[in-house]
Formats: C-alpha cells, sequence, structure tokens
C-alpha cells in the first residue's frame, strides 16, 4: 500500500495489521521514552486546508514519536480562492522532498486527486476530505472499539455499532461503514431520511429512521456531530426536535446493554446530539479516542513509509506491507 | 469560380456519385467518374449534409485563453460542422445588438463556418429581465436562438413572457434545464456512487421539472420551446408525452450523454465533470432510442473548452463542461451508427437538417439533392483514430476521450461550396 486515501484501501488483514502495530505503539507511547528513530530523515508534511486544531497535533505527534520531521501547511482556499491552487502546492511539496502528506480538504477527492495527478511521488494520506472520506478516524474508532470490547486484538466479528446522525455529510460515517464491515461488524446507520445520502440502501449496512428501536440491540454507538444550521436547509424542523429524537440523552443512555460504549469523533455539540450526562460518563470513550488516534495514525505512517527507502521516487510502485 | 467535383462519393452511403459543387450549389450528381471540374477524391467515403451544432461556447468576448470564433470554427470544421450556434454566456454576456453582431462579425472573418450567436434570453442571464430579445433579432446576426444556457429561466413568469415575445420574429427558447435549489452546490449525477464519493448530487428530477413546466408553459401558450443537452431518460419520457400531446417541444443531446456514464466520475478526474452531469447507463439507452425515434430531435456538442487550471485541480473546484466539436460525428457513429440505431439519413436529419430548422438556419441543413447549398460533410467511416487533445484544433484540450479510439474520420468539409477541410486538415 502507497497511499490512504479511503478505507476501503484496507483488506481485512491490513486492518487488523494496523491495529496491530498501534498495539505495540501503544505499549511504547505509556513508557517516558515516547520517541522512536524509525522515520528519522523522513519528512511529513501536514497539508491542511480546513481548521482541525486536533487531527493536525494527533498527525503531528505521531510523526514525531516516529522522529520524522513535520512540517505544517495551513493553507487556505483552493485554485477558484484566491489562494495557490493544490497543483501547485503539492509541485512545493515535492520539491521540498515530502515522503508523506497527510491532507485535509474540503473538497471530497482532493486526496485522491493529490495521488494519482502525477503531482507528487510521496504517499498520500486522507485527514479528511469533504464528505467523502476520514480513514484514520475510522481506524481509531475500530481500535477503541476492539480494546474495550473485543480483548483488543483481531478483528470485530459479529459487533453490532450503530452511528447515529447526520450521515449524509459525515467523512466519518463513509470510512467507518467500510472499515467495520470489513472487520466484520454489522453497522446500523440510524439519522431522518433527510440525512441519509441518497442510494444508502446499496451500503453494505443496516438503517434505521429511529434510535430507540436500535438502542437496546448494540455494543457501540457513535453519535456524529449534528450542526444546529442543518435546520435552515430543511433536514430538520429544529435543534430541539432533532435531540428528541436522535439525540443521546440519560434515559436513552440507560437503555443500552451493560457494555456498551458511547464514542464520537469531536467536536461534540453537547446538548445537541449528545447531552453532557451522557458525554461526561463512563460509557462515553472520547478521550480513549483522542488517545488511540496518535498510535493508529502512528501505525499508518510506520506502515506506508517505514518499509520504503527515503524518496522512493518511482511513480505507483506499490510497497509491500510488513510489520 | 470554377467547378468542383466531389469523386466518387455515397450520398447517405448510397451508390456512388459524383456531386459536382458549382456557385455554391450542388448543381449535379453525375456518373461516378464523369463528373467535370476540379477534382477532390472521395471515392467510396460518405457524404452527409454539412453538420449544424445548435450549442457550442466559443468563449469569446472574454475568455479567449479557452477558445476564440477563429478557434472554436476551425474546431467545428475539422468536425464535419458548416454551421454552429455560439452560446451567450460571454463576458460581456451577449445579450445586446451590439455583442451578437460582434461574435457574428468575427465568425464571418474566420469565414469557415456559419457562426450564429444565440442571444441571453435575460439581461447578463439572471433571469429577471428581458434581453433585447427583438434587437437582437432584427441585427446583423439575426438571432433566433435564445437561451441564458448555463443558467436556467427559472422564473415562471420570465419564462412564460419569453416563450410568447420570441414568436414576433419566429424565435425558440432554448432552456438549460436545472431547478437551481434541488442542484445547490451539485458535483455529479445523483446516485449511489454520489452518496459514496461524498459529491452532492445533481438529481434527475431538477432537470425533469423543470422540462415538464417548460412544455406545459409552451403548449398554454402556442409557443416553440428547445430543450437544451437532455440527459435523463424521465426527460426523454416527459418530451415523448409533449410531443404525442401536440406540443411544439424540440430537443437535443449531447455526444457525450449519448457515451459516458457516471462511474468516470469515480477516479475524481475533472475532465469528466459536466453540466448536466453524465448520468447512469439506463439514462444513456434512454436518450439513444430517444435520439433514434426523434424523440430527442438533435445531437448539439455543447463544446464547452477551458483553460488548462480549471481542470487541472480538485474536483469540486473543477469547470464543468467538455470540448466535442471535433469528436461528434465519431461518438454518434459509434452510438448510433454502428449499433443501427441511426442510418445515414438519419445522421443527416439529427446532425444537420433538424438543427438548421431548429434554429431557422438559411442555407443550412438542405440535404445534398441538386439545388440545395453545397455545404457538405465528407466522412470516412472505417477509418479509426486515436483523440489526442494536443492534435486539436480547440484552444483547449479538456477532451473526456483522450487515447481513446474513436471510428470515423471526417475527410473533406464543403463550407458554401468551399473546402474548409480536405484530407482531414484545414484547407
Ligand atoms: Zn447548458
Amino acid at each position: 500500500m502507497r497511499h490512504l486515501l479511503s478505507a476501503a484501501d484496507l483488506g481485512h488483514d491490513e486492518a487488523v495489521m494496523v491495529m496491530d502495530t498501534a498495539s505495540q505503539f501503544g505499549s511504547i507511547a505509556d513508557r517516558t521514552v515516547k520517541k522512536l528513530p524509525t522515520l528519522r530523515g523522513r519528512t511529513v508534511v501536514n497539508l491542511f486546508y480546513e481548521d482541525s486544531t486536533r487531527t493536525r497535533i494527533s498527525f503531528e505527534l505521531a510523526a514525531k514519536r516516529l522522529s520524522a520531521d513535520v512540517i505544517n501547511f495551513a493553507a487556505k482556499g483552493s485554485s477558484v480562492a484566491k489562494g495557490e491552487s493544490l497543483k501547485d502546492t503539492a509541485l512545493t511539496l515535492e520539491a521540498m522532498g515530502a515522503d508523506a502528506v497527510v491532507i485535509r480538504h474540503g473538497s471530497s477527492g482532493a486526496p485522491h486527486r493529490l495521488a494519482h495527478a502525477g503531482w507528487i511521488s510521496g504517499s498520500v494520506i486522507n485527514a479528511g476530505d469533504g464528505t467523502h472520506e476520514h480513514p484514520t478516524q475510522a481506524l481509531l474508532d475500530a481500535y477503541t472499539m476492539r480494546k474495550a470490547l473485543c480483548g483488543g486484538k483481531g478483528d470485530l466479528a459479529g459487533l453490532r455499532v450503530a452511528i447515529v446522525g447526520d450521515i449524509l455529510h459525515s467523512r466519518v460515517a463513509r470510512s467507518n461503514v467500510l472499515l467495520l464491515r470489513t472487520l466484520g461488524a454489522d453497522v446500523t446507520l440510524v439519522a431522518p431520511p433527510t440525512l441519509l445520502p441518497h442510494g444508502v440502501q446499496a451500503w453494505p449496512c443496516r438503517t434505521s429512521m429511529h434510535l430507540d428501536d436500535v438502542l437496546g440491540e448494540v455494543d457501540a454507538i457513535m453519535m456524529l456531530r449534528v450542526q444546529s444550521e442543518r435546520m435552515q436547509d430543511s433536514y430538520f424542523p429544529t435543534a430541539h426536535e432533532y435531540s428528541q429524537r436522535y439525540g443521546l440523552d440519560a434515559s436513552r443512555l440507560a437503555r443500552l446493554a451493560d457494555r456498551a460504549i458511547v464514542l464520537h469523533p469531536g467536536p461534540m455539540n453537547r446538548g445537541m446530539e449528545i447531552s453532557a450526562v451522557v458525554a461526561d460518563s463512563g460509557r462515553a470513550v472520547m478521550v480513549d479516542q483522542v488517545t488511540n488516534g496518535v498510535i493508529v495514525r502512528m501505525a499508518v505512517l510506520y506502515l506506508l513509509l517505514g518499509a520504503r527507502g527515503p524518496r522512493d521516487v518511482r511513480p505507483d510502485a506499490d510497497m509491500p506491507v510488513s510489520a | 469560380m470554377a467547378a468542383l467535383v466531389l469523386r466518387g462519393v455515397r450520398p447517405y452511403g448510397e451508390a456512388p456519385v459524383d456531386l459536382v459543387v458549382a456557385e455554391g450549389q450542388i448543381v449535379e450528381h453525375a456518373q461516378a467518374g464523369r463528373g467535370y471540374g476540379e477534382v477532390i477524391d472521395a471515392d467510396g467515403l460518405i457524404a452527409l449534409p454539412g453538420l449544424v451544432d445548435l450549442h457550442a461556447h466559443l468563449r469569446e468576448p472574454g475568455k479567449e485563453d479557452a477558445e476564440t470564433v477563429l478557434t472554436g470554427s476551425q474546431a467545428a470544421a475539422l468536425g464535419g460542422f458548416t454551421a454552429v450556434h455560439a452560446m451567450a454566456n460571454t463576458d460581456p454576456v451577449a445579450d445586446t445588438a451590439g455583442v451578437v453582431e460582434q461574435v457574428w462579425r468575427l465568425g464571418q472573418r474566420a469565414g469557415l463556418v456559419d457562426v450564429r450567436p444565440v442571444g441571453a434570453v435575460t439581461v447578463g442571464l439572471a433571469g429577471r429581465q428581458l434581453a433585447e430579445l427583438g434587437a437582437m433579432a432584427a441585427s446583423a446576426a439575426s438571432v433566433r436562438v435564445f437561451s441564458d444556457d448555463g443558467q436556467c429561466v427559472f422564473d415562471p413568469l420570465v419564462m412564460r413572457r419569453a416563450l410568447e415575445y420570441v414568436r414576433a420574429f419566429d424565435g425558440v427558447i432554448a432552456q438549460h434545464a436545472q431547478e437551481p435549489r434541488l442542484t445547490e452546490g451539485a458535483q455529479m449525477n445523483e446516485s449511489v456512487l454520489s452518496g459514496q464519493l461524498g459529491l452532492t448530487g445533481w438529481p434527475a428530477v431538477a432537470e425533469e421539472s423543470i422540462i415538464a413546466r417548460d412544455v406545459l408553459l409552451a403548449g398554454h401558450t402556442g409557443s416553440r420551446l428547445h430543450v437544451c443537452h437532455v440527459s435523463t431518460a424521465g426527460s426523454v419520457e416527459v418530451i415523448r408525452w409533449a410531443k404525442a400531446r401536440g406540443i411544439d417541444v424540440t430537443a437535443e443531446v449531447t455526444p457525450h450523454h449519448l457515451v459516458l456514464t457516471d462511474e468516470l466520475v469515480r477516479g475524481y478526474d475533472p475532465l469528466f465533470k459536466v453540466n448536466p452531469p453524465l448520468r447512469s447507463a439506463e439514462d444513456v439507452q434512454a436518450l439513444r432510442q430517444g435520439l433514434a425515434d426523434g424523440t430527442i430531435d438533435a445531437v448539439a456538442t455543447d463544446h464547452a473548452p477551458h483553460a488548462k487550471e480549471a481542470k487541472d485541480c480538485e474536483w469540486s473546484a473543477a469547470a464543468f463542461g467538455m470540448i466535442g466539436l471535433e469528436t461528434a460525428l465519431s461518438v454518434v457513429i459509434e452510438t448510433m451508427v454502428f449499433p443501427g440505431l441511426l442510418d445515414w439519413h438519419g445522421v443527416g436529419d439529427r446532425m444537420s437538417a433538424s438543427p438548421a430548422r431548429i434554429g431557422r438556419v438559411h442555407g443550412q441543413g438542405q440535404g445534398l439533392d441538386v439545388g440545395a447549398g453545397a455545404n457538405v460533410c465528407i466522412v470516412d467511416p472505417q477509418a479509426r483514430w486515436e483523440a489526442d487533445p494536443a492534435l486539436m484544433a480547440s484552444k483547449s484540450q479538456n477532451t473526456p476521450y483522450a487515447g481513446r479510439s474513436l471510428p470515423g474520420k471526417v475527410v473533406h468539409v464543403l463550407h458554401a461550396g468551399r473546402p474548409t477541410v480536405l484530407d482531414g486538415r484545414l484547407a
């Protein structure tokens, strides 16, 4: 594997290997010496077209713990706006010798374009593109579920997961559906019909329009951020009605199975999709998600870059995966 | 001017003749080998009437880096066209007699095809106030086709008035059917794939609902309506229904909607970004059937050149549109002639006679009989060629067919009796 653009790029064994590798890094991260020399001399660029301090810091920390040189490149706009075009930025990064580009972009497919337009030779890691995908988020979610519910090994076979909220606009949901399915979990998407994508029937998951129907039958429930501005576009009548029908509050929390956990990719909209009581409860694993995000991203960087020589410039040369 | 003889040519694929041309007219179908005059070898090649495009963006004035009337005319001639309608979404917009006359004169100066300016329906394509339709009709450009193409004439009252008003000079409103609210931020056909790719969908209903409204308006007011670039099976059904009711509606389909599907969007390559978007394989089949049975009257290119940077970027930042003048006939041969959906008479009708009639283009679309204007496209249907953007005459290279093998090569073209293309090159 050369790039990580979509959760669909990962087969079952590769996804398990990423988690196993992360798990090893996790035990290292617990020690006082947190740095590994693995990627010394390599350059990782964080190319962020959207503000996302938490994701950028997570990648930055991951790269630094592997001793890579990290460049943060905060870009604004696109070729239609005043800013430099993605192509020109890519050519600049190529000239600087970037071994990997971690890209966050508001346009779906921008990482795909960056990887395949012939502008750069390094690896591309999708850190969230438009309403398309966010594969490392799905990996850290899967890792978190595996650790909490599956004894920290293997895959997620038989695990029942509900993803609740604005599926239509969620890259987290798209990547999670793909990856969780690959790992053997059963996924149910829960949303008002307006916030389910056209053609969702063809996705490898179930859908439900009623949160209360699925509460009793899940091992993990992932609440997605819902922007209250969506009501201006008639996706739902009011924020109040949304949270009444689809928000996770204390009474719904009580109906979850005892061992079930609550995930949220953040940032949370307290009082909208999740109540403060739930967010602060022992069932919520958001802090673990953040911790696991760093080691999962270390694993991804390691597996994409670790076995390649510095600046391997063969275009589209596939790297044999090894742990 | 001495007579020209197209030696051994097969009109609409029929028996070979010598087509003799003089004074800008076809003057004789002589026995093959017996025509008298300056000989152009066309042995065994097929003669079609010069092609007429109802829908091209020649970008001048305003976007001369993407195309000019001259380079667009060159591309048109090489594609077998002898008349091209130039869309109004230029800068400034072609919404006054001054601008349409400017475009018309540029076409005259290029002298390769009849450049027929399309006038805007509303001032600045803004959809609120009628542009000076009568003045454009009365100008030297004698505009007959009016369109806000790129924008939909969305306000139903403005659309009604426009349909009625242009009847005074036998004009037609060519509608870009796109419900604006249903397509806010739309990036591709709304489908399973759009949901997976995270690209905002452009639903078929946004096209079909406008066409349904417009055919009802045209029926109610007794006016003539033309529907641009029909792209969905549902649109074909609506138009078929309207024609059965006797409503005066015509429609066009682009070559790319006859052959390409939204699966091509999977790689996020903006070369495949176009408006209306590429649709499903079922839509493609319905469009071919509609064109075959005459529900769709004409093929129109929607040739939309864009400078390199407008496509050399991420999907959502890229411009909509693809060039098509130099590949249109080949695509029609591949999708309609080879499968037996249209014979060569059918091609002549859909690419010459019908569009000329819809656009009220004098001297075009008259066929190949003696007495017709000598606008002739000579094509070798067996020749295959590989589309190479670098070799195209268009100033822009945004063809979706790069590297693709296409059938049918335009060999010679006569425009008003004068060769514009000989042996596949500009004469
Ligand atoms: Zn249009």
